[in-house]
């Protein structure tokens, strides 16, 4: 499947003139912290003293155990919300307001559900004040980039959990982003589903090569689909470690990359520096469960 | 590949067993259930006729025996003697098609202009916290108070004519509608808002695009109730002075002793409620046809 999408990139329209987008498309945090208000008063620290940098183009993948503050870091490159220290900048310019060119993929899909689903891709451009006409002929398009050719009046009530997926996917491609930013955006997937979406975002990134920050739990989803593994620790998160991942691209289906021996050599490797992490996350949530456990 | 033992000990059951089952039962068990889906319709329509029956005739006959005394209760064939008195002679305000005519203009009006403020109220006031923390107090207020006394106020304001009740009927139903749109703007996902964002919707984007019809559900189910309030507004209205309308009607009809009149008056504007009702049904099937079918059955029910 990848081979025929690589092959689609190369006749499809546009893919030089999105490269000098790209180019924009550097993501530098800095020494960024976030803390916040818990209603009780007192202040929370969501991420410390993170520092990260994507490259242009680059598919960067985020892991740490639950509550570390990665999909906060998320909405901060977003720019849906700021950073309360350090500085967060795309291209060069600290972000302010709503980054431009970026692209956010939730776990829960975020479509609206009384539209149908040529409507829902649509919303990139009609948000941006394309006509009418010109959002639902770049829609339809897309659409049928992700298989969905024949769906297109239908609502996502109507659709199961990977076509709705899908939509999600071609909704947030649409506007052709320069950043496209992923929180853990098929976590709530089955596992051969995910396999099969985790090879359609491969294939159409490929096509356009957005920098990405894909945030995920599973360690092998991550190794598969990134170029750049980043681990945080436990919260308040902060960056422990990066690992290049240089498994050559295109990878091919992600199913089978797992058996590669520089796949487990890699998973092994960044696995021993994320199981800390998620022994110590674990250990905060078990003790009060332990200790009542002594009680009775 | 090969070395993967591949358990075969499952068997089907004999070929062709369910098929055979499923030609000829199919069809009967079909048919079975929808002679019995028709037989529990012709029962519930009979029990429906039978009740109607049962009331209307105790009602004519405890009456004719002078049991219930049919000066202060009125007579069922007294209330169709009424309403064909009135289609014939007309009332003693003109004809009472246009008393008809007067208290539907009213209520209608009262409805359109307390839907609109209630909506863009509750739209505002659910999209701006400031806006909300300021008006709260105020708000609580204006619901305590007794609104329909307002419609003194507004007669003694705006006359005996339409003005006063539709102000009046819309004040009653701006309340409803305006609960309903801000508890709606409160609802709506926030994944859905940040999307929006993030895809680059301006404010008034995000209002036509995602909050609006997100809250549309919790509008729409206000309107049924929020039709009754301007009904109520419009009848009050005329009660406390007006020159035309049913609410005028019924009162004259309780200062003649006539409970027939009374009776006969509101039996015309159930079924003008009953024909809004309707109405607005239809616009919240198509207004929401992209609800699951279970999900809207379970409101219309």
């Amino acid at each position: 499947m990848a081979s025929t999408f690589a092959k689609r990139s190369r006749t499809g329209r546009g893919v030089r003139e999105r490269s000098g987008a790209a180019q924009a498309a550097r993501i530098e945090l800095s020494g960024v912290t976030k803390r916040f208000a818990t209603p009780s008063g007192s202040l929370f620290t969501a991420v410390r003293d993170v520092d990260m940098t994507i490259e242009p183009g680059k598919f960067c993948a985020v892991v740490g155990p639950s509550g570390c503050g990665k999909s906060t870091t998320l909405t901060m490159v977003s720019g849906l919300d700021r950073p309360s220290a350090g500085t967060v900048s795309v291209g060069g310019k600290p972000v302010d307001g709503i980054t431009a060119g970026t692209s956010f993929m939730f776990q829960s899909d975020a479509l609206l559900p009384w539209k149908t689903v040529l409507d829902n891709v649509a919303l990139g451009p009609v948000f941006r004040g394309a006509p009418k006409k010109e959002a639902q002929a770049q829609a339809r398009e897309w659409v049928r980039r992700v298989h969905l050719a024949g769906f297109e009046n239908h609502h996502p009530h109507q659709l199961s959990g990977g076509m709705r997926k899908r939509v999600s996917l071609a909704a947030a491609l649409i506007n052709e982003p320069s950043i496209l930013l992923m929180d853990e955006p098929f976590g709530a997937l089955d596992v051969q589903t995910k396999a099969m979406m985790s090879n359609e975002l491969l294939g159409l990134w490929e096509q356009t090569r957005p920098s990405v920050i894909f945030v995920t739990h599973d360690l092998e989803e991550a190794i598969a689909l990134a170029d750049q593994v980043v681990v945080m620790t436990v919260g308040p998160g902060t960056v422990k470690a990066v690992y290049d991942i240089d498994l050559p691209r295109p990878r091919g289906a992600v199913q089978e990359i797992r058996f590669d021996p520089r796949f487990l050599e890699l998973h092994h490797h960044i696995w021993e520096s994320l199981r800390e992490e998620v022994e110590r996350a674990y250990a905060r949530t078990a003790k009060p469960a332990s200790a009542n456990g002594g009680r009775s | 590949m090969s070395a993967v033992p591949v358990n075969r000990s499952y068997e089907p059951a004999a070929p062709g067993a369910i098929g055979d089952l499923a030609a000829g039962e199919e069809a009967a068990v079909a048919a079975d259930l929808r002679h019995s889906t028709r037989r529990r319709r012709i029962w519930t329509w009979a029990a429906r006729i039978g009740t109607l029956v049962i009331i209307m005739g105790g009602w004519q006959l405890l009456t004719s025996a002078k049991i219930v005394d049919p000066f202060f209760w009125g007579q069922p064939s007294g209330i169709v003697k009424q309403l064909g008195n009135w289609a014939q002679h007309g009332t003693q305000y003109g004809s009472i098609w246009e008393q008809i005519w007067v208290t539907f203009k009213e209520a209608v009006l009262g409805f359109v202009f307390g839907v609109a403020a209630g909506i863009i109220a509750g739209v505002l006031l659910g999209m701006f916290q400031f806006l909300a923390d300021v008006a709260s107090p105020y708000i609580k207020v204006a619901n305590a108070i007794p609104r329909i006394a307002l419609g003194s106020l507004f007669t003694v304001a705006l006359g005996l004519g339409t003005p006063s009740k539709v102000a009046l009927a819309a004040v009653l139903v701006f309340f409803v509608v305006f609960f309903n749109a801000f508890q709606g703007v409160r609802e709506v996902d926030q994944n859905l808002l940040a999307n929006a964002r993030v895809l680059g919707a301006s404010k008034l984007a995000i209002i036509r695009h995602v909050v609006v019809p997100s809250a549309l559900t919790w509008i729409i189910a206000s309107l049924h109730v929020a039709f009754g309030m301007a009904i109520i507004g419009a009848i009050v209205g005329e009660f406390l002075g007006a020159q035309k309308g049913l609410g005028l009607v019924i009162a004259s009809s309780q200062n003649n002793f006539n409970p027939n009149g009374v009776f006969a008056a509101i039996l015309i504007i159930a079924v003008l409620a009953l024909t809004a009702e309707a109405l607005i049904g239809l616009l919240e099937r198509r207004l929401l046809s992209w609800r699951p079918r279970s999900q809207a059955n379970a409101a219309a029910a």
